[in-house]
């Protein structure tokens, strides 16, 4: 009888996804209710977790709860700590949601809301989980060693370099498109710029409040932050409508990008109790707080999606970014759909925490599906907004012109009918000066956002909202970035220190100050650019980072793929091996794209010899003659970096079916590394409090 | 009700790192006393705890995109 109603509620579930993502696949020319999304969302996730991840825990990976996991075995109270498994998934969430999962439907949004909608949920419960699970468990079995370690010891030394210059490659990348965004968000914003950088001496005040005014009250400490952060967003009104003090804060986009860069080196190099640690708490509870309050406000108000389910730039002439659909939704959304990144939390940081193997089921799948959930919610943030007003904020000055009149005349003629009193009323209510043209995603998500709150919780604080939005944005993009460049700067030390040791020890003085200057001129360069190119620098930089997080993605499932070989699991190999294979398929198609189109605005080379041939006709105006020449010569460095990503992908690839040929023809490979069985003895009840 | 509510703060102590201390010095009694047979180090200070706690929480990739 029990399992009679188990199965009927299975079922069901099963019929009410199947009809909310056929409704939202089928439906054309009407208005969609955004409830649809959440519903065919829940759906999918609950079957392919019950079934799918279920299956992999016990078939393929087989799982093992009497066997101690490496934080039992290696307990020592510090780092190595069997730990609750809400407790662990909330470490594991917090540590792999960042700004990725909110930019990239956002932007993917101008292909409709179809076809990244589909792709996050499947790309995710086939791929992203999969790849998160089963580097969990890998590195579980292997005493927390990271995915570099890993790569190193089970398919050799080239896969292990692989994976540190890819890790390193696209942490550059990473922090530079970011810092772009960060930038656009508060170009002539004086309200947005007060905001941000009010973040940085409340950040600080809190560590000293945690280091030596309560030591250790952590709790204390952040609700202050947290508190004084939403002051700084109110006080940014005060200065926005004061007349001098707005001029302070209402800056240009190449000097935000310089202070942008001092404070990633600035953060690199001081003390992480005094800026990184406590910044990570309040952006952690702000990130938290805000999609929980987001979720909430969609559910309550059942927002209508105003974007058509595909827009006729599945073309390729997207204003936002060109590029087909295939392959560029793929890559233009990474993160909320498989994020090579993640498998860098999944390996070495979380097994640490983790109390059995068994948690790994709902840790590693589990806290990649709230992830994909979280990219749903941009994507319908996205695509509540009129069209027009999504394609008028998004589309930079290069593409639909610098004025007003004539960009709304550009957007209509599409079809998105947008007038330039509806942007001027917009901006007013969100208490910008305008919104024309500002790229990045994080201006059009907080639009997004504040309607949905303004309507959830009342309409009158619509500007309130919209600069808490961008503060949330902000707070955890600076996280990643100044975290980012800390990270950056250890690796470059460690693999400096290979050749001059000296070089390797991180508290040397010089050390750190070279590392780290290299690490933010590194990713400066790539930020400077962004910001003097006139149509917008996402475009360029943000299809390279999906396609290096694609990479990353590649890498680790080919990990994945050769131990479960290598462990005699052939018939299971598709499970790691068919995600790995579409995005060899992906990466290699958009990377092929991006260097040898004939397409200005897909093709890096194309695009540079367009220009180089403009500047010598003398066509082009003096302030882009001006740029030109910097901008050619980044695109050739682009192509080459792309042409260098996927050449590291196949070199990667091929070395793991070397690995697995010859362990399938009976020659002799690097043994598996996994560590012996030792029964654990953890009492059930002491862990689980 | 009450039950459920203590178990909420539990929780949001032991993600945010508050409780760190005390879960060090269980861990340092139950590790520390069972064999006194080699001389122990008396436990940190929280003040020094946290220190170490901290630094060490940072050395590494804690973030993602």
């Amino acid at each position: 009888m029990n399992k009679l109603l188990t199965n009927s509620i299975w079922i069901l579930i099963a019929i009410l996804g199947a009809s909310a993502v056929g409704g939202i696949a089928l439906n054309r020319g009407e208005n969609i209710n955004a409830i649809w999304f959440i519903t065919a969302a829940l759906c999918v996730y609950a079957i392919a977790y019950r079934f799918y991840a279920a299956w992999i825990a016990a078939t393929v990976l087989i799982v093992d709860d009497t066997r101690a996991t490496p934080a039992e075995r290696l307990d020592n109270g510090r780092d190595f700590v069997p730990t609750n498994k809400w407790i662990v998934f909330g470490h594991h969430f917090a540590a792999i949601a960042g700004p990725g999962p909110l930019v990239g439907p956002t932007l993917a949004a101008q292909f409709g809301y179809l076809p990244g909608t589909l792709w996050i949920l499947f790309g995710a419960v086939l791929g992203g989980c999969v790849q998160d699970m089963t580097m969990l468990f890998l590195s579980t079995r292997r005493d927390a060693k990271s995915l570099g370690q890993m790569a190193h010891d089970e398919l050799g030394p080239l896969g292990g370099s692989a994976a540190l210059i890819g890790t390193f490659t696209i942490m550059i990348i990473l922090i530079a498109v970011l810092g772009l965004v960060v930038v656009n968000a508060m170009k002539h914003s004086p309200w947005a710029a007060f905001t941000v950088s009010a973040t940085i001496p409340i950040a600080m005040a809190v560590g000293v409040y945690m280091r030596y005014i309560r030591p250790g009250q952590v709790l204390e400490g952040s609700l202050i932050g947290v508190i004084l952060l939403l002051l700084s967003v109110a006080g940014g009104r005060f200065i926005d409508e004061h007349e001098s003090l707005r001029l302070v804060f209402d800056h240009e986009g190449l000097t935000l990008a310089w202070w942008v860069m001092a404070y990633g080196f600035a953060a690199a190099i001081l003390p992480v109790w005094l800026l990184l640690a406590p910044r990570d708490y309040l952006s952690t509870y702000m990130k938290l707080g805000t999609i929980t309050l987001l979720a909430v406000a969609i559910i309550m108000l059942q927002p209508v999606v105003k974007m058509p389910a595909v827009t006729q730039f599945i073309d390729g002439t997207g204003p936002i970014f060109g590029g087909k659909l295939f392959p560029f939704v793929f890559i233009t959304i990474a993160c909320g759909a498989i994020s090579g990144f993640h498998a860098l939390i999944a390996s070495g940081t979380t097994p640490k925490l983790l109390s059995n193997e068994r948690d790994i089921h709902m840790i590693g799948y589990g806290g990649m599906l709230l992830e994909s959930f979280v990219a749903i919610m941009a994507m319908i943030a996205a695509t509540v907004l009129d069209p027009g007003v999504f394609f008028a904020i998004n589309s930079s000055a290069g593409i639909v012109g610098a004025e007003a009149v004539d960009a709304v005349a550009k957007i209509s003629s599409w079809g998105y009918p947008v007038t330039v009193e509806q942007m001027q009323n917009l901006a007013r209510q969100m208490g910008e000066t305008t919104l024309f043209a500002r790229t990045g995603g994080a201006p059009s998500l907080a639009v997004g956002m504040a309607s949905i709150f303004g309507s959830a919780f009342g309409n009158g604080m619509l500007a309130l909202w919209y600069h808490f939005a961008i503060m949330f944005e902000a707070v955890f993009i600076l996280t990643t970035l100044d975290a980012g460049t800390r990270v950056g700067r250890f690796m470059l030390q460690d693999m400096l220190g290979n050749i001059w040791p000296k070089m390797g020890e991180t508290s040397w003085t010089p050390s750190v100050m070279l590392t780290s200057a290299l690490v933010v001129s590194g990713w400066g360069y790539f930020l400077y650019i962004g910001v003097i190119d006139p149509n917008g620098g996402v475009n360029i930089l943000w299809p390279l980072f999906g396609i290096a997080n694609q990479m990353l993605a590649a890498i680790a499932l080919c990990v994945a793929t050769g131990i479960l070989i290598k462990s005699g699991k052939l018939k299971f190999a598709w499970v790691t091996g068919l995600p790995l294979a579409w995005l060899v398929t992906i990466t290699t198609t958009a990377a092929w794209q991006k260097i040898a189109s004939a397409d200005t605005r897909i093709g890096f080379f194309s695009a540079a010899n367009d220009l180089t041939d403009k500047l010598l006709a003398g066509v082009l105006p003096p302030a882009k003659a001006a740029v030109a020449p910097q901008l050619i010569f980044n695109l050739h460095l682009d192509a080459w970096l792309t042409l260098f990503f996927v050449s590291l992908l196949w070199l990667i690839v091929f070395d793991m079916l070397r690995v697995c040929t010859r362990y399938l023809s009976g020659k002799p490979v690097l043994p598996l590394t996994e560590s012996p069985h030792c029964p654990s003895r953890l009492v059930e009840d002491w862990v689980r409090d | 009700m009450s039950g459920k509510l203590k178990a909420l703060w539990r929780l949001v102590r032991r993600l945010s790192g508050d409780d760190a201390y005390e879960q060090y010095l269980k861990h340092y009694i139950r590790h520390h006393q069972a064999d006194a047979g080699h001389e122990c180090h008396p436990p940190l200070s929280k003040a020094d705890f946290f220190k170490q706690w901290q630094d060490e929480k940072w050395n590494g990739i804690k973030r993602c995109c």
